[in-house]
């Protein structure tokens, strides 16, 4: 099996969290893994990015114009701003959430209101999570990561539960195991 | 041993460990900052933050004559930092084995220059090691303490920020267990008086020369004989992206690049058809290799010899690239890339930096800034910091602008934080008494190292491990260097903090405001939100002047979001209508 997918997001959001378990994932498989995060600077409310690919031997870590199978997202913009990386035919889901960058904040520029209809032009499924109301639901806005990852365990299928669970035990701090592995299955059986 | 997962800064944590390291020092800095954090796992070395690059280098360096393998890491532009130290170093040689891990930032993610450290290796004499993934990290680091300790020199590892913060799998091995070595004292070795020196100096060469018949016959310099139309000397990530995008070539992995195999390199020059060399940023080994004409040395004349003419010099590169350079295959081209408003980082909501900025901006002051997460106060709708250039540079650059124009003096703010002004502020704080800098100076006192990640530093109270420490007090500090007017405020209180930076700019005398308040991401006294009562809002943005993410305008009145405020209330002091109110609970 190969993969190569982007996680995507605003600094912050804890898309670093997700990518950990998606390599664990990988690891479980026993397939050779790669995963670049952004650190620094950009975490400060910044577009960042992991990139994570896996398969039977990675050589680059990047991901790059027209690489990518999936694409997770965890804020609507964010989705549209990476779209030149998705493969053709590939996969969106994202978060159903806006935050405004500070451009568009000080008015210099607008939130494009096209997003739906780009992601619907180049992917070939997008899906729409409302994964901050989920998270709110289960008490913590920060599993809203691990809700989108339920999702996409769901739809490719190929990957037995069982190992995407055995990730999120290995990664997740223990006191917060039963919490994400309630949002996985919220976000499996959304 | 099995397998596990680690980032490049994780494994050569690892690899420290493994190679029985006594004692780690760094000061933080992207890509290198969680190679310190990561040896804390292991109790068996002693680490600790050093308050700049230098001092870290001279602790580690005390460590290594005393006998004990060290290790000291840091961000690429450290390196200048500790350049004093370094080259001196190259001279005596070492006692137990040293490592100095530079981390460098192609395509500058996090850096304000890009800089290619492998030349400090070559200018300061030293080896240098240089590996392309998390199993290469671990594995190089032990082969440099025993490098060190074989040829007597201090041992340069350079990674890049792929490479530091991918994390790939790598087998572990158990750690070897080194005793640290009695201390002795070496006059002719240790103490570089000019007689000393010039002897040493002679040595160093020699001690060159041999690390230069190890590396032509390094393990960690191989070939890769494939597809002999093309030969690819490569090194560093690079590798992974030659091994991509033309896995058919011929490859000359080089992992010792100081002082570089030039007879490896003949030979294998002499049995491809075309040469080239691909490395980030600067042609570091292809001049060298074009110097020795190596190109031209075979028995079939020159052959076709390509790198920097072909390849950039700026940034990283990537497999794309090396397919269009190399194979001349055209790059992909996206099926759809919509304009997507770019999303620049930002002081976060509740950041205690903010006010300060947007006082200044509305004071008109001449802002010299200095690096940290203050920095992001040069950007709209802050737009208040006139220069950045590198750590301790603001309150020179303020004095030195007002040496030139007098005329400024009560507009000139210098702002710096509270690590920045341990790591090189203090000097130069003294400096501006010494020499009659009249304008104001700020330290920005978050109690914390942020923008890194969150670092104690020497005014924070605890050590790496969250221990303990002595609680070193700025204000003491700025008094006994011999600023008389000094005073500490509160960064959410805007009024009080707006009287304060207007007289004391106007004062013409040195002065220094302390704006202290913690970093809202480690805050343990923020509590509640704030809303906006859409009634009352008349609109007039007053609120989005200082540029809080959590507030925008929906068109029609301001609103809060709930999921980013935390609650600082430094809007509602901008409100004049009453909208915007806490939440009650
Ligand atoms: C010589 C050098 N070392 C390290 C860095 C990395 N670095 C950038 S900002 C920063 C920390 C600044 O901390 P502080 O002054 O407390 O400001 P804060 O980020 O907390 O606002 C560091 C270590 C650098 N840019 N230059």
């Amino acid at each position: 099996m190969n993969k190569t997918v982007l996680l995507v997001g605003v600094g912050g959001q804890g898309t670093i969290l997700a990518g950990k378990v998606l390599a664990q994932v990988a690891l479980n498989l026993n397939l050779d893994v790669k995963m670049s995060e952004i650190h620094g600077m950009a975490q400060r409310g910044g577009s960042v990015v992991t990139q994570i690919k896996m398969g039977e031997k990675i050589h680059s870590p990047m991901i790059e114009v027209g690489e990518a199978d999936d694409i997770i997202s965890f804020e609507k913009l964010e989705a549209q701003r990476y779209l030149a990386l998705l493969k053709p035919g590939g996969n969106i889901v994202y978060n159903d959430y806006e935050i405004a960058p500070m451009t568009v904040i000080t008015g210099a520029a607008p939130y494009p209101d096209d997003i739906e209809e780009n992601l619907n032009k180049a992917a070939g499924e997008v899906k729409k999570i409302p994964a901050y109301q989920m998270a709110e639901e289960l008490g913590n806005i920060r599993t809203l990561n691990i809700i989108l990852l339920g999702y996409v365990a769901q739809s490719w299928g190929e990957i037995d539960k069982e190992v995407w669970l055995d990730a999120i035990r290995v990664t997740v701090p223990s006191r917060f195991i039963d919490l994400n592995i309630e949002a996985f299955e919220r976000g499996y059986n959304y | 041993m099995s397998k596990v997962l680690l980032s490049g800064n994780e494994a050569i944590a690892r690899g420290a460990y493994e190679a029985g390291v006594h004692l780690a020092v760094a000061y933080p800095g992207t890509p290198s900052t969680e190679i310190l954090e990561s040896i804390t796992q292991y109790p068996e070395i002693i680490s600790q933050w050093g308050s700049n690059e230098k001092v870290a280098f001279e602790t580690a360096l005390g460590g290594s004559f005393g006998g004990g393998r060290t290790i000291v890491s840091m961000k690429h532009v450290g390196v200048n930092v500790a350049a004093d130290p370094l080259f001196s170093l190259a001279y005596t040689g070492v006692t137990g084995g040293f490592v100095l891990v530079s981390a460098d930032d192609p395509s500058m993610h996090s850096s304000q220059n890009e800089q290619d450290n492998r030349l400090y290796a070559h200018f300061a004499k030293i080896g240098l090691l240089e590996p392309a993934n998390s199993q290469e990290c671990k594995d190089f680091v032990k082969l440099a303490f025993q490098l060190s300790e074989t040829f007597d020199m201090p041992f340069m590892v350079r990674i890049t920020t792929r490479v530091a913060h991918t994390k790939g799998l790598v087998s572990l091995d158990e750690p070897i267990k080194k005793e640290i070595l009695p201390y002795e004292k070496n006059f002719p070795k240790n103490v570089t008086l000019p007689a000393n020196a010039r002897r040493l100096r002679v040595s160093l060469e020699e001690r060159l020369q041999k690390l230069k018949e190890y590396n032509e016959t390094s393990p960690i310099n191989k070939m890769e004989m494939n597809d002999q139309t093309i030969g690819i000397i490569t090194s560093g990530i690079s590798y992974h992206y030659v091994k991509e995008a033309i896995p058919h070539a011929s490859i000359l992995k080089l992992g010792s690049t100081n002082p570089l195999p030039l007879n490896l390199i003949s030979q294998f020059a002499q049995q491809v058809e075309e040469l080239w060399v691909v490395e980030e940023l600067e042609p570091f080994m292809e001049t060298q290799i074009s110097a020795a004409n190596i190109p031209c040395i075979g028995s079939s004349g020159c052959i076709p010899f390509y790198g920097k003419d072909l390849l950039p010099r700026i940034g990283e590169l990537s497999p794309t690239i090396l397919k269009d350079k190399i194979l001349g295959i055209t790059p992909a081209q996206p099926v759809l890339d919509p304009q997507s408003p770019i999303r620049p980082p930002v002081l976060c909501p509740g950041c205690p930096h903010r006010s300060v900025f947007h006082l200044l901006r509305d004071l008109r002051a001449i802002v010299t800034g200095d690096i940290g997460c203050y920095t992001l106060g040069a950007l709209s709708p802050l737009d208040s910091i006139d220069t950045t250039i590198c750590m301790g540079a603001s309150i020179p650059m303020a004095m030195g602008i007002e040496k030139v124009h007098p005329e400024l003096a009560e507009k000139l703010v210098a702002v710096i934080g509270d690590s920045t002004f341990f790591h090189s502020g203090m000097t130069g704080l003294v400096d501006a008494v010494y020499n009659g800098y009249t304008g104001t100076v700020m330290i920005l006192d978050n109690r914390i190292t942020a923008m890194t990640g969150h670092q104690q530093n020497p005014g924070t109270g605890l050590h790496l491990d969250g221990q303990e420490a002595p609680n070193i007090d700025i204000e003491n500090i700025v008094k006994a260097l011999g600023v008389k007017r000094v005073q500490t405020l509160d960064a959410y209180d805007l009024d009080e903090l707006k009287d304060a930076i207007r007289t004391e700019m106007k004062t013409r005398e040195i002065s220094v405001i302390i704006v202290k308040r913690e970093c809202a991401l480690i805050s343990t006294t923020l509590t509640g939100k704030y809303h906006v009562i859409a009634d009352n809002c008349v609109a007039c943005k007053a609120c989005l002047r200082i540029g809080c993410p959590a507030i925008s305008f929906n068109g029609v009145h301001t609103v809060i979001d709930p999921t980013l405020c935390v609650g600082c209330g430094v809007c509602i002091q901008l409100c004049r209508f009453g909208a915007i109110v806490k939440d009650v609970n």
